[in-house]
C-alpha cells in the first residue's frame, strides 16, 4: 500500500522548481487532451490563443489585468487569513455586500459630482466587507461557531439580498422594472489608468496591498502571531498571543478587502450595480491564494495566472468554437497539480507491503 | 470535338473561374455572431437561440460564417467578449437581458458593426436593434390547458428573475388558467437563476410537494420536465420542445423559433439594408410556436388549446383583455380593454388580482 511520510528536510531547489512543474504538467495534460479532442485545428494554434495571445495583443492584455485586480485584492486578504487557520470560504458574499454598500452611497449621491465621493464609496465598500465578515468573527469568537459554514452560508444570503435591493430601494426608477441600477457618474467611476481600455486604479491598488501586506507580514508582530497561530495554534497560545484576535484581525482583513473588490467592480468594469456583480471571484480567489502557497506578493502572480485561463479560454471559444468547460478544466489540473507538486515536496511516498 | 465545341468550354471554363474568382472578392461571407446566457445543451433559452443561428448557416451556407459564445456570464466578463467578437464580425446577437448595457457600450465604440440585443429596451446608437417575442401568449395557451388538466387546482411555476418579460409570463398563464377553471391557484417559487438544473429540480419538488399537479417553467433547463416526468405531474416544455425528457408529462411547449428573424437581419446586412429596430413578435409571425399538442389530453382540451393558438395567430384575442385588477384590486383594464406595450407591458411590475402570492420586492 501506499504512504505519505514526512520528509526530514525540503528541498530548496524543489520549492523554487514546483510552481514550473506544475504549470509544465498543465501544459502537458491539456496537450494530451487537445490531441484527442481536436480533430482539424492544429493544436499548437489552440495553445497559442489560449496562452500567448493575451499576452501580446494589447486588449486582451488589458482585459486581463481588469481580471486579475480583484482576485488579486481577494487572494490577498484570504491568504492573510489561510495563513492564520482561519477559513473565510464566503469572500464572495463579503465582495457582494461591499458592492452593494460602496454602490449604495454612489447612489444616494447621484446627482453629485465631487472628488470625495469615490473615496467615500470605498470606505462603504470596505466596511461593507468588514462588517460581514465580522459577523462569521463574532460567532466564532463567542460563541465557537465554525467560521467555514458561517461564511459559505452568508454568501447565499448576499447573493439574495443583493436581488431585493436590485427590486427595490436600488433599482433604476427609469429602467423598465428590471433589476439593475442606474449607471454610475463619472465621479463616482473608477480613474482608468491605460487610455482607451477597462483597466482602472484596482490594479495598482492591488499591487500596493500586496507589498504592504508583505512587509506587514515580515516586520510585524501580527504576522508572526498569524503565521504561529496557523502553524502551531498551541504554541501561539503559550506565547501569549490572543486568539480571539487572530480571529477578528484575519476575518476582518480578508472581509474588508474582499469588499474593497466588489466595489472596484461596480465602480470600475460595470459601472452599476446588476444581478451579475457576483462573478465568482470569491471562490476562484481560493485558487488564487492557494497557487501563490498564501504568499501576499505570489497572489499577484497567480491571480495573472488565472485570469489568462478566463481571456484565453474565452478566446479559444470564440475562435475554435469549443466548449467554455476548457477554462475550468484548465484552472482544475493546475491547481491539482500544484497541490499535488507541493505535498511531494513536503512528504515522500513509501510503498508498504502489508502483512495479512 | 471540334475546333469550335473546344473553344466554347475553354471560355466556359476560364469565365467559371473569373466569377468564382469576383464572387469570392465582392461577395465575402457575413460575419454574424451569437452570445448566449447559458450552455447551447440546455435545451431551452439558449438551444432555441442556437438553433436559430443553425438555421442561418442552413440557409445561407458559405454567404455567412458564423461565431457562437456560450455561457457567457452577465458580468463585466460580457462586455469583454462582446468587444472581442465586434472586432472580427459584421453583426453580434446579444441574446439575454443582461447584456445591455454592455451592447450599448461596445456598439458605441463599434459604429460600422450591427448589433442585436433581445429582450432590451435601449438603441441609443443607430447601430442597435431590439427584439423580442410576445412569450405571454404562449403562455396563455398553456394556462388554458393547465387549468383544464389539473385535479389539485394548483398550477406550480418556477420563476427566474422577477422581470417584467417574467412577470407577464405568469399573469398571461393565470388568467387564462382561471378563465377555465375558476377554483384554480398559482404557486410561485423564485430560483433566481437562469439556468440552474439543481435548483430548477428542487423548485419543482417543492412545488409538487405543496400539492400542484402541473409545472409550468420560466427557467431554461430541462430538469423540471424531468422531476414532472418522475412524479407523474404534467408540465410544459420551455422555449424549446422538451418532450424527450418527458414523454408522459409534457403536454405541449412554447417554442422559440427565432430562426427566421436572424435570417433576416443578417440577409439584411449581407444586402445593406439593416436599419434599427425594435421587433416584439408573437404566433402571429411565428416567432411563439408550439410543441406537439400530447394525445393524452382530452379531445376537448386540445381542441380549445388549437382554437386559441389559431385566434392568437389570426390577432383575434389579446391574452390581456379587460375588465382586470391588480392585486391590490385597483383596475388595471376596463371591460374590453387591451394594454399598450408601453408602459404597461413592459414595465409591468404587479400580479394581477386572484394570484396568492406575495410579489418579490
Amino acid at each position: 500500500m501506499l504512504r505519505l511520510i514526512p520528509r526530514v528536510e525540503n528541498s530548496t531547489a524543489m520549492v523554487l522548481l514546483s510552481p514550473v512543474l506544475a504549470l509544465t504538467l498543465t501544459a502537458l495534460s491539456a496537450y494530451l487532451i487537445f490531441i484527442f479532442v481536436l480533430v482539424d485545428i492544429p493544436v499548437s494554434s489552440v495553445f497559442f490563443t489560449l496562452f500567448v495571445e493575451p499576452l501580446i495583443d494589447s486588449y486582451y492584455l488589458s482585459e486581463l489585468l481588469v481580471k486579475a485586480a480583484p482576485l488579486m485584492i481577494i487572494g490577498l486578504g484570504l491568504s492573510i487569513g489561510f495563513r492564520a487557520g482561519i477559513w473565510n470560504i464566503g469572500a464572495e458574499g463579503q465582495y457582494v455586500i461591499g458592492g452593494i454598500a460602496g454602490s449604495a452611497v454612489g447612489l444616494y449621491f447621484y446627482d453629485v459630482e465631487a472628488v470625495w465621493l469615490l473615496p467615500l464609496m470605498t470606505i462603504a465598500g470596505i466596511l461593507g466587507g468588514m462588517f460581514y465578515a465580522g459577523i462569521a468573527a463574532f460567532l466564532r469568537v463567542k460563541y465557537q461557531v465554525n467560521e467555514i459554514l458561517v461564511t459559505l452560508m452568508l454568501t447565499y444570503v448576499a447573493v439574495l439580498f443583493l436581488s431585493a435591493m436590485l427590486q427595490g430601494p436600488l433599482r433604476n426608477p427609469s429602467g423598465f422594472n428590471f433589476p439593475e441600477s442606474r449607471i454610475f457618474h463619472d465621479s463616482a467611476m473608477l480613474p482608468i489608468i491605460w487610455e482607451g481600455t477597462r483597466l482602472h486604479i484596482g490594479l495598482i491598488v492591488a499591487i500596493i496591498l500586496s507589498l504592504v501586506a508583505w512587509f506587514g507580514i515580515k516586520k510585524h508582530m501580527f504576522g508572526m502571531q498569524i503565521k504561529i497561530s496557523g502553524s502551531a495554534p498551541r504554541a501561539a497560545k503559550f506565547a501569549g498571543f490572543d486568539d480571539n484576535k487572530t480571529v477578528w484581525y484575519s476575518l476582518l482583513i480578508s472581509g474588508g478587502l474582499a469588499g474593497l473588490a466588489g466595489l472596484f467592480e461596480a465602480a470600475g468594469p460595470a459601472g452599476q450595480l446588476t444581478p451579475g456583480l457576483p462573478a465568482f471571484y470569491g471562490f476562484t480567489a481560493i485558487i488564487v491564494a492557494f497557487l501563490a502557497r498564501l504568499h501576499p506578493v505570489g497572489v499577484l502572480f497567480s491571480a495573472l495566472l488565472i485570469a489568462l485561463s478566463y481571456v484565453g479560454g474565452e478566446n479559444v471559444q470564440i475562435e475554435y468554437n469549443l466548449p467554455s468547460s476548457i477554462t475550468q478544466i484548465f484552472q482544475g489540473m493546475l491547481l491539482f497539480y500544484f497541490l499535488a507538486c507541493d505535498i511531494l515536496i513536503k512528504y515522500k511516498v513509501v510503498f508498504f507491503k502489508t502483512k495479512n | 470535338m471540334s475546333n469550335r465545341s473546344l473553344s466554347s468550354v475553354l471560355k466556359l471554363s476560364i469565365l467559371s473561374v473569373v466569377l468564382a474568382f469576383t464572387s469570392n472578392v465582392y461577395a465575402e461571407p457575413v460575419k454574424a455572431a451569437f452570445v448566449y446566457i447559458g450552455p447551447t445543451g440546455d435545451h431551452g433559452w439558449t438551444f432555441a437561440h442556437d438553433q436559430g443561428a443553425k438555421y442561418v448557416k442552413e440557409m445561407m451556407g458559405d454567404d455567412v460564417i458564423i461565431t457562437t459564445v456560450e455561457s457567457v456570464e452577465e458580468n463585466s466578463d460580457s462586455e469583454r467578449v462582446i468587444t472581442s467578437l465586434a472586432r472580427k464580425n459584421d453583426i453580434i446577437f446579444t441574446t439575454s437581458f443582461g447584456y445591455m448595457n454592455p451592447t450599448v457600450k461596445v456598439a458605441a465604440r463599434y459604429p460600422d458593426v450591427k448589433f442585436e440585443h433581445a429582450t432590451g429596451y435601449m438603441r441609443p446608437t443607430d447601430n442597435i436593434s431590439t427584439y423580442s417575442a410576445r412569450f405571454y401568449e404562449g403562455r396563455h395557451v398553456i394556462g388554458k390547458i393547465a387549468g383544464r388538466m389539473t385535479e389539485t387546482n394548483v398550477i406550480g411555476y418556477i420563476a427566474s428573475f422577477p422581470i417584467p418579460e417574467v412577470i407577464r409570463g405568469i399573469n398571461s398563464a393565470y388568467l387564462a388558467a382561471k378563465s377555465v377553471n375558476p377554483d384554480v391557484e398559482i404557486k410561485i417559487v423564485w430560483v433566481y437563476s437562469w439556468y440552474d438544473p439543481g435548483k430548477e429540480a428542487d423548485a419543482a419538488n417543492a412545488l409538487i410537494a405543496q400539492g400542484a399537479d402541473i409545472l409550468m417553467q420560466h427557467t431554461d433547463s430541462t430538469a423540471p420536465m424531468t422531476v414532472a416526468e418522475e412524479k407523474g405531474v404534467y408540465a410544459f416544455g420551455q422555449a424549446s420542445d422538451m418532450r424527450e425528457w418527458g414523454k408522459n408529462a409534457q403536454l405541449t411547449g412554447i417554442i422559440d423559433d427565432w430562426g427566421p428573424y436572424y435570417l433576416e437581419r443578417v440577409q439584411a446586412v449581407k444586402d445593406g439594408t439593416w436599419t434599427s429596430t425594435d421587433v416584439f413578435h408573437g404566433v402571429d409571425s411565428g416567432m411563439v410556436k408550439f410543441a406537439k399538442l400530447n394525445n393524452s389530453m382530452p379531445f376537448e382540451v386540445r381542441n380549445e388549446a388549437s382554437s386559441a393558438i389559431i385566434d392568437l395567430s389570426m390577432g383575434k384575442i389579446h391574452p390581456f383583455t379587460g375588465p382586470i385588477n391588480k392585486q391590490d384590486g385597483s383596475p388595471w383594464l376596463a371591460e374590453g380593454e387591451t394594454p399598450p406595450n408601453y408602459p404597461d407591458l413592459l414595465t409591468m411590475d404587479f400580479y394581477v388580482e386572484g394570484i396568492d402570492a406575495k410579489y418579490p420586492n
